[in-house]
C-alpha cells in the first residue's frame, strides 16, 4: 500500500514536471530529445542532483546517454530521424551508483522506465530522490480525506438526484434528459457572467430560478402532453432518450466543446485538520447542498403540498379520489426538481468547472444513486447519494482512479441482485 | 460540388458499412427488445467484447483471424450470462439502468489506462484486419456504379455485411415462426400467463440474450473489421441509443425492420451532415457564418436524430414498416 501511494506521488509530481514544461515545446524537432530534472526532495526547497548518468536502451542495446548537469537537468538526443522512432519503444534507464551517498528515488521502479514513443515531441521525465515514506501520507489519513470527498460528492449527487427520484416517484417517467437539465443551470449561470458580466451569485440565483422554469417548460411542452396522449412509460424513456440527445447537442451548438469554469469565486486557502486537507469552496458548497437538502426533506415532510407529493408517489389514483390536485403536484414537481438540478449543476460546475455535456456525465451516477436508495424515495435517495459518493472516492484508495466510477456501476448491478427495489424501497414496486 | 454529391454521398452512407454495423446490433436488440420486450441498453456492451475480442486477440496476442472471430462470439455469451443472471428478474425500467450501467462500467474498464498493454487504453485497438483484407476479392480500384463509388475493401465489406444480415433475417424469420419464438413473443405480451403454462421465463430470455448479444457482438467485429480500429469511444452508451433509433425507425418485432431501419437512418443522417455541411463552406456560404459555422453544422445531425427519435416515438411508435399490435411498449 505505501509503495502504491509512494508511485501515485511520483507520478503527480512526473505529471505536474511535465504540465509546467512540455508546452513550450516546439512540434517540429531535429530529434527527440529525453530531457529531465534530477532534484533531491528531502531539503527544501528541492536540491538539483548533479552528475548522474541516465541512459536510453532500445531492444537491450544502449543508443544514447547522457549526466545531469549542475542544474540537475538532462537532455539526450536519441539517434535518428523522429519519424523514424514514431512506435518505437526505448528503455530509460538510470545508473543508481552514481547518485549521491544514501540517495535513493522516490519512486524505486522508475530506475528503469519503458516508453513507447507516440509523438515527435521531446520526452521529459522529472525524478524525485527521497524516502517515499517522508511523503507518502498514512492509509487512515488517505482513508479519512477520501471520505471527506466521497461525502462532498454524495452530497452534490444527491441534490442532483432529487429531481429525477420525485419525477420517478408521481409520474412513473425514468428521464434521461435528466442530465440535460443539470447542464441547463450550469450553463445558464455561466452565460449571465460570460455575456453580461453579472457576479457569481446573482447569476446563480437567476440560473437556478430559470432552471426551474425550464423543467416547467419540459413537463408542460413534451410530458404533460404525452401523459394526455396515454403514451407508455416505456416510450415515454425512449422519448427523454431523444431529448437528451437533441438538448445536448443544441447546448454544444451554441457553448462549444469547451471546458468553462466561473469566474469571481476564489476558491480559498486550503484548510488543514490533521493532515486532511478541505478545500472551503468545496466546504461552503457541501453546507449549501445540507441546507437546501434539509429544506427539501423538511417541506416534504410538513407542508400540506410535500404530504400531497408522497400521497402521490405512493399512489396517484387514491390521491386523486381523496381530492389532492395531481396535476399541481407534478407542476410542483418539475419547478422544484428543476431548479435542483440546475442548483447542482452550478455546484458541479463550481467544484470541477463544466462543458455542455457535464450533466450527461454524471448521470449514470445519479442514476446509481436514485435506483440504490430505492427508485421515487426521498430518503433512500438521499442515502444513495450518499453511499454512491463514498464508494466511488473511497475505490480510489484501491483501484486506479480512473476507474472510480465504475465501481458505484458495478454496486449498482449487484444491488440489484439482491435487493432490486433499492435499500429503502418497497419489494412490492418491482414486478 | 453539386447537389447530387449530397444525394450520392448520402446513398453511399446510406448503405455503406456503418449501416451495416448498425443494422446487425439492431437485428440483435429486435430479438430483445422486438420479440421479447427485454429492455437492453447495454447493446454497445456486446457490440464492444465482440470488436474488443477481435482486435486484442489479434494484435495484443497475435490470434489469426477466424479463432478471434469465434472468440469474440463466445465472449458475448459470457456477458449475457453474466449480465442477464442479475438482471434478467427485474422489471423493464430497472432492467435498462442495469444494463446501460454495466456497459458503461465495461467500456471504462476496457479503456483504462491500466489495462494499456492489452486493449490499448483509449486509443484501442488497431490494424488488425490484414487476414481480413488477404481475403478481399474486389478489384483494388474499388466500385463505381450510379455516380456511386466505394473503395475496394469497403465494398468487399458491405458484401460480407449485407450477405450476414440477410441471412441472419432469414434466420431471424424462421426463429419467430417456431414454437421458441412464439413462447419469446409471448413473454413479451404477458409473462405471468406463459409462466402459467409452465414455461421457463427466465431461462427464455436469458436465451433470447445470448441470441441477440451474438448478433450483438457480429456488429462489433464488423465495426473492428471495416473501420480497422476499436476504441471505447466507439462503444459509448449513445451507441446503443442510435441502435434503439434504427430499430425504432423501421419497426420493432419486424423481420426487415432493422433493415430498414439502418438504410433510411443512415441516408438521412449522412445527408443531413453533408448537406449543412455544404451550406457552411466555401468563402461565402450559403448560411452565414453568424448564424451556423462548419464546426456547428457537423453537430445537425444529432439535434435531428434526437429530434426525430422523440417524434417516432410519439406519433409512430410501431416505425415505419412496424405493427401496432406487435408492440412491447404498449403493453406497460
Amino acid at each position: 500500500m505505501r509503495l502504491r501511494t509512494a508511485a501515485l506521488l511520483s507520478i503527480v509530481m512526473g505529471v505536474l514536471l511535465l504540465g509546467l514544461t512540455s508546452p513550450a515545446q516546439a512540434a517540429t524537432n531535429e530529434t527527440i530529445d529525453v530531457n529531465g530534472q534530477l532534484s533531491d526532495t528531502r531539503t527544501d526547497p528541492a536540491k538539483p542532483v548533479p552528475g548522474v548518468k541516465i541512459s536510453v536502451e532500445k531492444d537491450g542495446a544502449e543508443i544514447a546517454s547522457g549526466t545531469s548537469g549542475p542544474d540537475g537537468a538532462f537532455s539526450i538526443a536519441l539517434p535518428g530521424a523522429p519519424i523514424d522512432l514514431l512506435g518505437e519503444k526505448i528503455t530509460v534507464k538510470i545508473d543508481t551508483d552514481t547518485l549521491p551517498e544514501g540517495a535513493e528515488l522516490r519512486d524505486p521502479k522508475k530506475t528503469t522506465l519503458k516508453i513507447t514513443i507516440k509523438t515527435d515531441s521531446d520526452i521529459r521525465i522529472g525524478y524525485a530522490i527521497g524516502p517515499a515514506t517522508d511523503n507518502s501520507v498514512g492509509k487512515l489519513t488517505e482513508i479519512g480525506q477520501s471520505g471527506i470527498n466521497g461525502i462532498f460528492l454524495g452530497l452534490l449527487l444527491a441534490l442532483a438526484a432529487l429531481g429525477l427520484s420525485l419525477v420517478f416517484g408521481t409520474t412513473g417517467l425514468t428521464n434521461f434528459a435528466h442530465g440535460e437539465l443539470i447542464t441547463f443551470g450550469a450553463l445558464a449561470a455561466f452565460l449571465f457572467q460570460d455575456q453580461w458580466g453579472w457576479a457569481f451569485f446573482p447569476a446563480a440565483l437567476l440560473a437556478v430560478i430559470l432552471s426551474g422554469v425550464f423543467g416547467l417548460a419540459n413537463d408542460r411542452l413534451l410530458w404533460k402532453p404525452l401523459r394526455g396522449r396515454g403514451t407508455g412509460l416505456i416510450a415515454m424513456m425512449i422519448v427523454s432518450i431523444g431529448l437528451s440527445i437533441f438538448l445536448r447537442n443544441i447546448y454544444q451548438y451554441f457553448f462549444g466543446a469547451d471546458n468553462h469554469q466561473y469566474t469571481g469565486v476564489p476558491a480559498g486557502k486550503l484548510w488543514n485538520i490533521g493532515s486532511i486537507g478541505i478545500s472551503p469552496k468545496a466546504f461552503y458548497i457541501a453546507v449549501v447542498c445540507v441546507v437546501v437538502l434539509v429544506a427539501v426533506s423538511l417541506a416534504v415532510q410538513r407542508t400540506r403540498l410535500g404530504k400531497a407529493t408522497r400521497a402521490v408517489s405512493d399512489n396517484p389514483a387514491l390521491a386523486a379520489s381523496s381530492g389532492i390536485d395531481v396535476d399541481r403536484v407534478i407542476t410542483t414537481i418539475w419547478i422544484v426538481g428543476g431548479a435542483l438540478a440546475g442548483l447542482s449543476g452550478i455546484m458541479w460546475g463550481l467544484t470541477n468547472g463544466f462543458d455542455y455535456q457535464v450533466g450527461n456525465k454524471i448521470l449514470l451516477l445519479v442514476f446509481a444513486a436514485v435506483t440504490l436508495g430505492g427508485l421515487g424515495t426521498i430518503w433512500g435517495t438521499m442515502a444513495g447519494s450518499i453511499i454512491v459518493g463514498l464508494l466511488v472516492e473511497m475505490s480510489s484508495i484501491i483501484l486506479p482512479s480512473e476507474l472510480k466510477y465504475v465501481t458505484a456501476l458495478v454496486v449498482l448491478v449487484l444491488i440489484l441482485l439482491v435487493r432490486p427495489q433499492g435499500l429503502l424501497g418497497r419489494a412490492e414496486r418491482v414486478g | 460540388m453539386e447537389w447530387s454529391s449530397v444525394l450520392s454521398g448520402a446513398i453511399e452512407q446510406g448503405i455503406g458499412p456503418s449501416a451495416i454495423i448498425y443494422c446487425l446490433a439492431a437485428i440483435g436488440l429486435n430479438i430483445h427488445f422486438g420479440y421479447t420486450g427485454l429492455l437492453n441498453f447495454g447493446q454497445a456492451a456486446f457490440m464492444m467484447v465482440g470488436g474488443y475480442a477481435l482486435g486484442s486477440l489479434i494484435q495484443t496476442w497475435g490470434w489469426p483471424l477466424f479463432p478471434s472471430l469465434i472468440v469474440g462470439l463466445l465472449m458475448a455469451v459470457v456477458l449475457a450470462l453474466v449480465l442477464g443472471v442479475p438482471t434478467l428478474r427485474l422489471r423493464a425500467d430497472y432492467l435498462a439502468i442495469a444494463t446501460i450501467a454495466a456497459a458503461e462500467a465495461i467500456r471504462q474498464v476496457l479503456g483504462s489506462a491500466a489495462l494499456n498493454d492489452e486493449f490499448g487504453g483509449q486509443d484501442g485497438r488497431y490494424g488488425f484486419v490484414d487476414g481480413m483484407r488477404s481475403l478481399n476479392f474486389i478489384p483494388s480500384g474499388g466500385v463505381h456504379f450510379l455516380g456511386l463509388d466505394f473503395r475496394s475493401y469497403d465494398f468487399f465489406i458491405m458484401i460480407v455485411g449485407w450477405t450476414l444480415a440477410l441471412l441472419l433475417c432469414g434466420f431471424v424469420y424462421l426463429l419467430m415462426r417456431s414454437p421458441w419464438g412464439r413462447v419469446l413473443k409471448s413473454i413479451r405480451e404477458d409473462e405471468d400467463a406463459v409462466r402459467s403454462l409452465g414455461k421457463n421465463v427466465y431461462s427464455y430470455k436469458m436465451q433470447a440474450l445470448v441470441l441477440g448479444g451474438v448478433i450483438g457482438a457480429l456488429a462489433g467485429i464488423m465495426s473492428g473489421l471495416a473501420t480497422s480500429n476499436v476504441a471505447p469511444s466507439d462503444f459509448a452508451t449513445d451507441t446503443t441509443f442510435f441502435t434503439y433509433t434504427v430499430l425504432l425507425i423501421g419497426g420493432a418485432a419486424r423481420v426487415f425492420g432493422p433493415v430498414a431501419g439502418a438504410l433510411i437512418f443512415w441516408f438521412f443522417i449522412s445527408g443531413l451532415d453533408l448537406f449543412f455541411d455544404k451550406m457552411t463552406s466555401g468563402a461565402n456560404p450559403t448560411i452565414p457564418e453568424s448564424i451556423m459555422t462548419d464546426d456547428q453544422a457537423s453537430l445537425m445531425r444529432l439535434i435531428f436524430l434526437g429530434l426525430i427519435l422523440m417524434l417516432i416515438m410519439i406519433y409512430r411508435p410501431q416505425g415505419i414498416f412496424g405493427d401496432r399490435r406487435e408492440l412491447a411498449i404498449d403493453a406497460h
